[in-house]
């Protein structure tokens, strides 16, 4: 009798190998957790891996401070149904310590800040394993991404320097002051990750599907209104039916035009969608290679 | 559905890009901004057409100078199956990046450009391929368009080809008449070749049978982490967390842990709530065993009937990953699954020109080298021959001075 694993299966229980690498290799692991669809999944693979035990790792959240409070309520929900330990770091502190400076203007946003409040979140505490949501099919720079990336001290990822990942065996020895970046679901496509959420019924924040919202246009997108985005009187404000397909910040992730209010909708409108999930994010467009320099900065 | 993960071998000159770009873009797996910007950009087709080609390059450094110079992995979708192609470079200094590429596939596009038919790099990547193992091979005969779709041109090729397969043990292979740049054959069957009646690529990948190592013969669960709670309710659990590798497990199977040698019988099989009858190559799950045996992450349980050779000293096939040469003098660390030791190459047998097949002797491993070595290594390790089975026979070698991966073993034999 033949045993073929469905693939959303194979997917699954390929991140929930990784998970249990990370557990086994390293001393002090963290899961970054942004309250997007990616990291949730994330957290539910963990459980999956660990349980009936307790995580080999607290939830690291950093915390813009531009978040949708629909994102914090919902971090703050999960983490007391899972009784896990949760450790903010707070872009504000960086930006009130003089470590950076926020950005100026209408395209003004923490994204780019959150970096050094990642690096500074990590050498406090010492973590030398981060496991994040990234996926490779999200952009071109990440296509190459391994699944064990190794950063050096500062966070920092060289392309040509990364090692061969060879079947399923992954290296992550490093010498003290460095840092592996793990991505368990670097095989999961947009669509894979969507169609696990419907097939596990795990619950998202409610921005994920269709609701009523205040949105201005800025370059050709919808973004919420909200008191984080530099607006001027050239913005109009119009109350536009919207979901959010990411999760960034609310000062850097655009809506959609949308009536999808449940998940089978929203799989539709993917699977026939003219825009790639992250050509909503205007962090990627600033130049064609935006996120590559971004991981050379050190970002996730 | 199933996903099948494939390679892809050729060069830059061959249309390797062109192809995936054309499965891409006619599976329409291309997302309209990515398409946008396809068009946008100003790298045309002689014949003013985009250039697919676009769509795998990923890295700034390629992007000048229009190479890929690592593993790009690349997804979509039909409503047949799911797809994960390793896209590597062809050139003979990336012979590494192909072995990576090469460790996770189920099969192997090589790519031949019909004006050329079989050259040295057709040798080397078909050498490379029947070398990791692959248990399939689809050869796409490119720029058909170019000999104007002849049908003696295509079959001279197969000709020399399976010489070449015969010679380098490859079995399973099929041929394909394509132009990538034209459409012919890659996922639509092609209207300038009435001569061929096979599948079109993209209707052979979706439709390839993909092996799956299920014999109870080969069962194998390397321990990655052991599952306590130490709780009031759960003060005895004791769970196995790992992945079947290989093979199946039942209930009530008769297991040993290698290398201690200990054996036991499975109690319970474990996946969150679930608490399947079986658990067979590819699932993650906890295993429950009737007996509190001394395991830790590194030990593998295996079927007590049928067990890995387990030992200290191995034969084995090597590639050279690092720029620095192999120090024989050096010890190293190997990782084979979850298991890390210290090990040290104690003897290098011979190399093999994978351009030419021949072997060499008295030669430094340098970067990119592929030969025969024999491996001693501070703990035994419990593994199944390459050939026998992929999952249990591979391991890597690590510099313990810089913990780069720098080399890729496959595992051929025992050394008495």
């Amino acid at each position: 009798m033949k045993h073929q694993l469905d693939y959303l299966d194979e997917l699954e229980a390929e991140a929930i190998y990784i998970l249990r690498e990370v557990a086994g290799q390293f001393e002090k692991p963290a899961l970054l957790f942004s309250g997007g669809k990616d990291s949730i999944t994330l957290v539910h693979l963990a459980e999956k891996a660990f349980r009936p035990g307790k995580f080999p790792f607290p939830l690291v959240h950093i915390d813009t401070g531009h978040n949708f409070i629909e994102t914090i309520e919902y971090r703050d929900a999960m983490v007391k149904r899972l009784g896990e330990k949760l450790i903010v770091g707070h872009v504000q502190d960086s930006i009130d310590q003089g470590k950076v400076v926020e950005q100026k203007g209408k395209n003004a946003s923490r994204n780019a800040l959150q970096t050094v409040t990642l690096l500074d979140t990590i050498a406090k505490h010492q973590f030398d394993a981060c496991i994040g949501g990234a996926r490779r099919d999200e952009e071109k720079a990440r296509a190459k991404e391994r699944i064990f990336s190794v950063r050096d001290e500062f966070g920092q990822w060289d392309p040509k320097r990364q090692r061969p990942e060879l079947w399923n065996i992954f290296n992550g020895k490093i010498h003290k002051g460095e840092n592996v970046r793990v991505f368990p679901i670097s095989n999961w496509t947009e669509l894979d990750v969507w169609n696990y959420i419907r097939r596990e019924k795990i619950e998202l924040p409610s921005i994920y599907f269709a609701h009523k919202r205040e949105v201005i246009t800025r370059n050709g997108q919808l973004m919420a209104a909200s008191p984080f985005l530099n607006m001027d009187a050239e913005d109009i404000i119009e109350s536009r039916n919207v979901r959010f397909r990411t999760v960034g910040d609310m000062t850097c992730t655009a809506a959609v035009e949308s009536y999808a209010y449940h998940i089978d909708d929203i799989i539709e409108e993917i699977s026939a969608s003219k825009i790639s999930e992250r050509g909503a994010r205007m962090d990627d467009k600033v130049s064609e290679a935006a996120m590559e320099d971004r991981k050379k900065g050190g970002y996730f | 559905m199933d996903i099948l993960k494939f390679l892809t071998a050729g060069s830059v000159d061959d249309g390797k890009s062109t192809l995936i770009g054309r499965l891409l873009y006619d599976s329409e797996s291309i997302l309209a901004d990515q398409l946008e910007a396809l068009h946008r950009s100003n790298r045309k087709n002689d014949d003013g057409s985009i250039d697919l080609a676009i769509l795998t390059d990923g890295l700034k450094a390629e992007r000048e100078q229009g190479i890929t110079i690592d593993v790009a992995y690349k997804y979509f979708q039909t409503d047949k199956r799911k797809f994960i192609i390793a896209d590597t470079p062809g050139h003979i200094q990336y012979t590494r990046n192909m072995v990576t590429g090469a460790s996770n596939a189920n099969l192997a596009i090589i790519l031949i450009d019909a004006r050329k038919g079989v050259i040295e790099q057709t040798i080397r990547h078909s050498f490379l391929v029947a070398l990791l193992g692959l248990p399939q091979v689809v050869v796409c005969i490119n720029k058909m368009d170019m000999v104007d779709y002849s049908e003696e041109v295509f079959d001279k090729i197969v000709s020399d080809y399976k010489t070449l397969a015969a010679k380098v043990g490859l079995k399973n292979v099929n041929y394909i008449p394509v132009s990538a740049l034209k459409g012919d054959n890659i996922v639509y069957p092609s209207l300038n070749i009435n001569w061929y009646r096979g599948d079109s690529l993209l209707h052979f990948l979706e439709n390839v049978d993909i092996e799956v190592d299920d014999s109870t013969a080969h069962a194998r669960f390397p321990v990655q982490w052991v599952i306590r709670p130490q709780t009031e309710d759960l003060h005895d659990y004791r769970g196995y967390a790992g992945r079947v590798s290989s093979g199946s497990f039942k209930v009530n199977d008769k297991v040993t842990v290698l290398p201690s040698g200990f054996s036991s019988t499975i109690d319970k099989i474990e996946l969150l709530d679930e608490e399947p009858e079986e658990a067979f190559a590819g699932m993650s799950v906890t295993i429950h065993l009737k007996d509190e045996i001394d395991i830790s992450r590194g030990d593998v349980l295996v079927n007590s009937q049928y067990q890995p050779e387990v030992s200290q000293l191995i034969e084995a096939d090597l590639c050279w990953m690092d720029t620095r040469a192999l120090d024989t003098s050096l010890t190293y660390f190997v990782q084979h699954n979850s298991k890390v030791t210290r090990c040290r190459i104690q003897e290098t047998l011979y190399k093999v020109n994978i351009n030419t097949l021949e072997k060499e002797y008295n030669g430094e491993f340098k970067l990119n080298d592929i030969g025969r070595i024999v491996i001693k290594t501070a703990e035994p390790l419990a593994f199944d021959l390459y050939q026998n089975n992929k999952a249990n026979g591979g391991a890597i070698i690590i510099d313990s001075r810089t913990n780069v991966t720098v080399g890729a073993l496959m595992l051929r034999g025992v050394v008495e």
